[in-house]
C-alpha cells in the first residue's frame, strides 16, 4: 500500500520534474517564463498518440516524431513569438510572457482541430509491461520515467557546467551582450536552448501519455501551472531544484490523497509550497539571479 | 418628421390589426377543421431544440426521433399532429425567444423541449405561466416538473437511473462495502455522487471512503491505490466517460476487478473505445436500450436507421415516446386545448412504449423502469 502510492508520487514528480526542467531551462537563459511550454508537451503527447495508436508504428518511432516536432515547435516559438521582441526599444519585459500565453491558446484550440475534443488512449505494448514484488504491481513505465528524469537532469547539469556550449549558455544568461562581445554566438544559444526545452517537454508528454493512457487538448494548461509552481518552489533556473521541486509536489500530492482528503490534494501541495517560500524566498536551491 | 412618426404609428396598429385577425382566423378555421374530419384531434405541437451549435447532434437526434412518430401517428388517423420546430442553440435567452413565438404567434397546444435542463429552467416557468403544456425529453435534472403544473418530462432522472443500478449490482455480487469516486468540479457529476450516496446509504451499504478528482486530470493512481487497499465490493463513480474511461483504465491496470457503477454521463459508447478491455464490468442504467427483444423496439430501431442511415440514440428514441404520450393524452382529452391536453397528460399511466412501461407522477415525473446494462466483453449487454 505504502509503498505503491510511494511509486505513485515518485512517477508523478518525475513528470513534473521533466516539464519542471524545461521551463526552468528557458528561464534561466531568457528570463522568460514560457507558458506555452505545457501545450508543447501536449503536443508531444498527441503526437505519441497518432504515431503509436493511427499508424501503429513502434514506440522508438514515436519518441524521434515527438522529439523533431516539439523540437521544431520550439524554433518557431522562439522564432516567431520571442525573437521579434528581443532587444526592442520599448517593448515591456512582460511582452515575451504575453506572447507565449498567446501561443498557448493558440496551440491549445489548433490541437482541438487536429486531434479532436475528448480523451484519446494511448496504445503502446510497452505501457502495458509490469511485474508483481508481493502484491505490488509496478510498471515499466513508472522505472522508465523515474530514470529519465534523473538522466536529464544529470545531461543538463554536465552540459551546463562542463561543455563549451553550457558555459556559453550560462554566459548568456548571465548578459547577452556582454557575451555576445565575447565571441558567443548569443542568437544561436538562445534558438538551441528553447529547442531543447521543448524537446523535454515532448518526452515528458509521451511518458505522460504511457503512465495514464490520457491525452487531452487540455492536459498542457495544469502541467504547465505546476511546472511554474515548481521552479518557484526549487529556485529559477536550478536545475537541481526542478528535480527536487517535481518529486516534492508529486509526493506531496499522493500522500494528501492517502492520509487525507483528495479534495485539498491541490491546495495542501500549494499550500507547502508558500510556506517554504516563505522560508526560503529564493527557492531551494535558488541563488539570486542576474537580471 | 412628425407626419413619418404618425405614419408609422398608423401602420403598425394597422399590421398589429391584421395579424391578430389572422390569428383569429386560423383559430376558428383550425377548430372547424377538427370538428369536421370525423374525429381526429387536429394540433399544433412547438418542438423547441438544440438544432445548431455544438450540441447539435442531440437536436439532431431528437427531431428525427419526433418526425418518426409523427409520421406514425398522423398515418393511423386519430390524431394529426403539426410540428412547428425551432433552433434554441443551447442557449437560454434563444430558448425563450422561441417559446414566447411558439406560444404567443404559432399558438401551439403544448411544446416538447427544450434540450438542456438549463434552458428548461428558464422556459419551463414561462410555459408554466401561460398554461401551456411543455415536455422536456431530454432533460435529466433535479426539479424539472417541479417547476409547475404544465411541465413534465419523460428523460429519466439520474435520481432514477443510479439507485435502479446499484440495486441490481448489490443484487448480484452481494455487495456490502462501496467506495466511491465523483468529479467534485462539475454540477453534474457532484449532484449523482449526492444522488449514489443517498442510494448507498439507503441500501445499507458501508461506505470505505470518498475520493475526489477534477476535470482534465490524467493521474488517478493515488486516489485507485488507496480505494484498492480497502478492498470494496463495488465502485460507484460519478463521472463523465472521458475521465471515467481513464480511471477505470488505471484501475484495472493496478488490479482492481471490481465492478464499477456509473451515471448518465458514464453511460457512452466512447468508454470502450477508451478504455478497451478495461470498460468490462461498468454497470450504468440507461432508459433505452436498442438491442431490446421486443417488437416495438425493432421496429422503431429498423425504420429510424432505414430513414436516417443511423442507430437510434437515447435522445431519439426518448423523444419519439413522448410524442407518442403527447398523441395519446390528445386523443384522450378530445380537442387541441391546452388545459384539457395538461389534465390529459397528467393522467398518462401504463403508456406502453419503446423505453418501456410509462407513466407520470403526481408532479409530472417519470414513473419507469430503467433498463440496467454492464459491459461485457468490449460491448454493452442487459444486466441480470
Amino acid at each position: 500500500m505504502l509503498i505503491e502510492q510511494l511509486i505513485n508520487g515518485i512517477t508523478l514528480g518525475s513528470i513534473y520534474a521533466i516539464v519542471a526542467l524545461g521551463f526552468t531551462l528557458v528561464f534561466g537563459v531568457l528570463g522568460i517564463i514560457n507558458m506555452a511550454h505545457g501545450e508543447i508537451f501536449m503536443f508531444g503527447a498527441f503526437i505519441g498518440v497518432v504515431v503509436t495508436s493511427t499508424f501503429k508504428g513502434p514506440l522508438w518511432l514515436a519518441f524521434l516524431a515527438a522529439i523533431a516536432v516539439t523540437a521544431a515547435m520550439g524554433y518557431l516559438l522562439e522564432r516567431f513569438a520571442l525573437r521579434p521582441l528581443r532587444n526592442k526599444q520599448g517593448v515591456s519585459h512582460l511582452a515575451p510572457l504575453i506572447s507565449t500565453i498567446g501561443v498557448s491558446i493558440l496551440l491549445e484550440n489548433l490541437s482541438h482541430h487536429i486531434f479532436g475534443p475528448g480523451n484519446h488512449p494511448f496504445r503502446a505494448s510497452f505501457a502495458e509491461i509490469s511485474f508483481q514484488i508481493g502484491s505490488i504491481t509496478v510498471y515499466l513505465v513508472q522505472i522508465v520515467i523515474f530514470v529519465i528524469s534523473v538522466l536529464l537532469m544529470y545531461a543538463l547539469s554536465f552540459w551546463l557546467g562542463k561543455t563549451k556550449a553550457g558555459k556559453a549558455l550560462r554566459a548568456t544568461a548571465e548578459n547577452l551582450e556582454t557575451a555576445s562581445l565575447l565571441g558567443v554566438d548569443v542568437k544561436r544559444t538562445i534558438t538551441m536552448t528553447v529547442i531543447i526545452a521543448s524537446a523535454m517537454g515532448g518526452i515528458a508528454g509521451i511518458l505522460v501519455g504511457m503512465a495514464f493512457n490520457s491525452v487531452t487538448p487540455q492536459m498542457g494548461l495544469s502541467i504547465g501551472l505546476k511546472g511554474l509552481a515548481i521552479i518557484i518552489l526549487g529556485g529559477m533556473g536550478n536545475v537541481k531544484g526542478a528535480m527536487a521541486g517535481g518529486l516534492i509536489l508529486g509526493l506531496a500530492e499522493t500522500f494528501v490523497v492517502v492520509y487525507g482528503d483528495s479534495g485539498y490534494k491541490d491546495a495542501i501541495a500549494f499550500a507547502a509550497i508558500i510556506i517554504i517560500l516563505l522560508i526560503r524566498p529564493q527557492g531551494l536551491f535558488g541563488q539570486k539571479i542576474s537580471a | 418628421m412628425r407626419k413619418q412618426l404618425k405614419k408609422f404609428a398608423q401602420f403598425t396598429a394597422l399590421s398589429s390589426l391584421l395579424v391578430l385577425s389572422a390569428c383569429g382566423g386560423n383559430q376558428a378555421a383550425g377548430d372547424e377543421d377538427g370538428e369536421s374530419s370525423g374525429g381526429a384531434v387536429k394540433a399544433d405541437i412547438g418542438v423547441i431544440s438544440y438544432i445548431s451549435g455544438p450540441g447539435a447532434a442531440y437536436g439532431e437526434a431528437i427531431t428525427n426521433g419526433l418526425k418518426l412518430a409523427q409520421e406514425e401517428i398522423n398515418g393511423k388517423g386519430e390524431v394529426e399532429i403539426n410540428l412547428v420546430i425551432e433552433d434554441s442553440a443551447g442557449k437560454q435567452d434563444q430558448a425563450l425567444t422561441a417559446a414566447q413565438k411558439l406560444m404567443n404567434s404559432e399558438n401551439v397546444t403544448a411544446i416538447i423541449g427544450p434540450t438542456l435542463s438549463t434552458e428548461m429552467n428558464v422556459v419551463g416557468p414561462e410555459a408554466d405561466l401561460n398554461g401551456v403544456p411543455i415536455m422536456g425529453t431530454s432533460t435529466t435534472a433535479e426539479g424539472i416538473p417541479q417547476i409547475g403544473d404544465y411541465v413534465f418530462r419523460n428523460s429519466l432522472p439520474e435520481a432514477l437511473a443510479i439507485p435502479a443500478s446499484i440495486d441490481k449490482a448489490i443484487e448480484k455480487y452481494d455487495a456490502k462495502k462501496v467506495a466511491i469516486l465523483y468529479g467534485n468540479d462539475d454540477v453534474f457529476t457532484k449532484s449523482g455522487f449526492d444522488t449514489m450516496k443517498k442510494a448507498a446509504e439507503e441500501k445499507g451499504l458501508e461506505i470505505l471512503t470518498i475520493e475526489t478528482f477534477q476535470k482534465g486530470q490524467s493521474d488517478y493512481n493515488a486516489q485507485l491505490t488507496k480505494i484498492k487497499g480497502l478492498k470494496p465490493d463495488l465502485i460507484l463513480a460519478s463521472a463523465l466517460y472521458n475521465e471515467g474511461a481513464v480511471i477505470m483504465d488505471q484501475a484495472r491496470k493496478m488490479g482492481i476487478d471490481v465492478p464499477f457503477v456509473g451515471g448518465n454521463g458514464f453511460n457512452s459508447p466512447e468508454v470502450i473505445n477508451i478504455a478497451g478491455d478495461a470498460a468490462n464490468g461498468l454497470i450504468v442504467a440507461t432508459p433505452w436500450y436498442g438491442e431490446k427483444e421486443d417488437d416495438k423496439v425493432k421496429e422503431f430501431v429498423s425504420k429510424y436507421e432505414k430513414e436516417y442511415g443511423k442507430k437510434p440514440d437515447q435522445f431519439a428514441a426518448q423523444a419519439y415516446d413522448a410524442l407518442y404520450i403527447m398523441a395519446e393524452a390528445l386523443k384522450n382529452a378530445g380537442e387541441a386545448d391546452r388545459d384539457a391536453l395538461r389534465d390529459a397528460l397528467a393522467e398518462v399511466k401504463g403508456f406502453n412504449g419503446i423505453l418501456g412501461e410509462f407513466s407520470f407522477d403526481e408532479e409530472g415525473d417519470v414513473v419507469m423502469d430503467p433498463t440496467v446494462l454492464v459491459i461485457e466483453n468490449g460491448a454493452f449487454k442487459e444486466f441480470n
